[in-house]
């Protein structure tokens, strides 16, 4: 062992060699809901071959997984068990938010569907396009390599420094105007049966 | 074939047929509808319920009725097909249950229920199938807004250092 030499090139020496280990061997977690999913099977499968970055081992136990890529759209019944899966994924762990639903909700601004996971888990990559091209993918599993030989260090130390939500507020004006709306109605004494059936009333 | 009249006169005078192209469609009371329904399937052989959804005709001009929900049913010996259709109206919207004559009404019903808030009387098990259990709202009601009252973001933030 290196006697002699001052103590934080040794520590520096066993980040690199940790960073080099796990960005070579990152296992995912396939959280695939939607036409994403195949784009990323397409990724996994022979003529993309993920194995080439040493990412190949898909796992559906989050307690085996390094990588959660979340491919598709989120929606409300489903982001409980996305957070779930997402804190059972032992350290150190990064996410990947693959297409544009997964990014920002895409096309689905509905009722149902959250409008991106990084309002409520933190992302470190984001792939655009409906859906991405594997090569997109490819291309986000390179640059998740880098980020880790880039800022990782043995104990996580990188990650403790993330005490805020990576996405947008969860609440956008707009929403909040609409609860507002809501409480207003509550608070007047009408349910919303008393105040569309008035609606109807009227119109007749 | 089913016979109009006959119809009429075992059930309600208040029944009417229209066709769209090769369709036929038959506007029928609430309160007969369960009669009418159990009627099809033992004595015209409409062994087949195809699908039982809903309308909302909330700001639809010239609609009567808040809802209708509509029964397709099919005969699979003659190919015989009908839509059934029933004007519902609120505070309360409640139908009979048609589970006893078809099994495959169970979950088209709680759709119904979970979408509309139209509820069905005599269903074994009316609860929620497509939104979580603790939704309150019927959202494909036309006075709930598409966006939704902020259910979709209503939950807590993990933050990296914090997972």
């Amino acid at each position: 062992m290196a006697v002699g030499l001052p103590e934080n090139i040794f520590i520096t020496k066993l980040d690199a060699a940790a960073n080099w280990a796990r960005s070579n061997s990152l296992w995912p977690m396939p959280f695939a809901t939607a036409c994403c999913g195949i784009e990323l099977m397409a990724t996994a499968a022979s003529r993309h071959d993920l194995a080439r970055f040493g990412a190949e081992v898909m796992r559906f136990s989050p307690r085996q997984c390094d990588l959660l890529i979340v491919a598709g759209r989120v929606v409300m019944k489903m982001l409980p068990v996305l957070q779930r899966i997402w804190l059972q994924m032992p350290e150190p762990k990064w996410c990947i938010s693959m297409g544009a639903c997964a990014c920002s909700g895409g096309v689905f601004d509905t009722y149902a569907v959250v409008q991106g996971i990084d309002r409520f888990i933190p992302v470190d990559m984001y792939v655009p396009g409906c859906p991405p091209r594997p090569e997109q993918l490819l291309q986000a599993v390179m640059d998740m390599q880098a980020k880790v030989r880039r800022t990782g260090t043995i104990m996580g130390r990188e990650f403790a420094i993330r005490d805020m939500p990576s996405g947008p507020a969860p609440f956008d004006s707009d929403e909040r105007y609409r609860i507002e709306d809501t409480r207003l109605v509550q608070l007047g004494g009408f349910s919303a049966a008393a105040t569309s059936a008035g609606r109807g009333a009227t119109r007749g | 074939m089913v016979c109009l009249t006959e119809l009429q006169q075992k059930f309600s005078s208040e029944i009417t047929e229209s066709h769209f192209r090769d369709n036929r469609r038959l506007d029928v009371p609430a309160a007969a509808v369960l009669p009418l329904l159990t009627s099809l399937k033992s004595d015209y052989g409409f062994n087949m319920l195809v699908d039982l959804t809903a309308v909302d005709w909330l700001e639809y001009d010239g609609a009567p009725d808040r809802f209708s929900v509509i029964y397709l049913l099919l005969n699979v010996d003659s190919g015989e097909r009908l839509a059934i259709r029933v004007p519902v109206n609120l505070p309360d919207a409640l139908l009979p249950s048609v589970y006893s004559l078809w099994r495959g009404a169970d979950w088209m019903e709680r759709e119904v229920w979970d979408m509309f808030g139209i509820s069905f009387s005599g269903h074994p098990d009316l609860r929620r199938i497509l939104m979580p259990e603790e939704f309150d709202a019927f959202p494909l009601r036309k006075d709930y807004p598409l966006k939704g009252r902020g259910e979709r973001h209503n939950f807590p933030v993990i933050t990296r250092s914090g997972s």
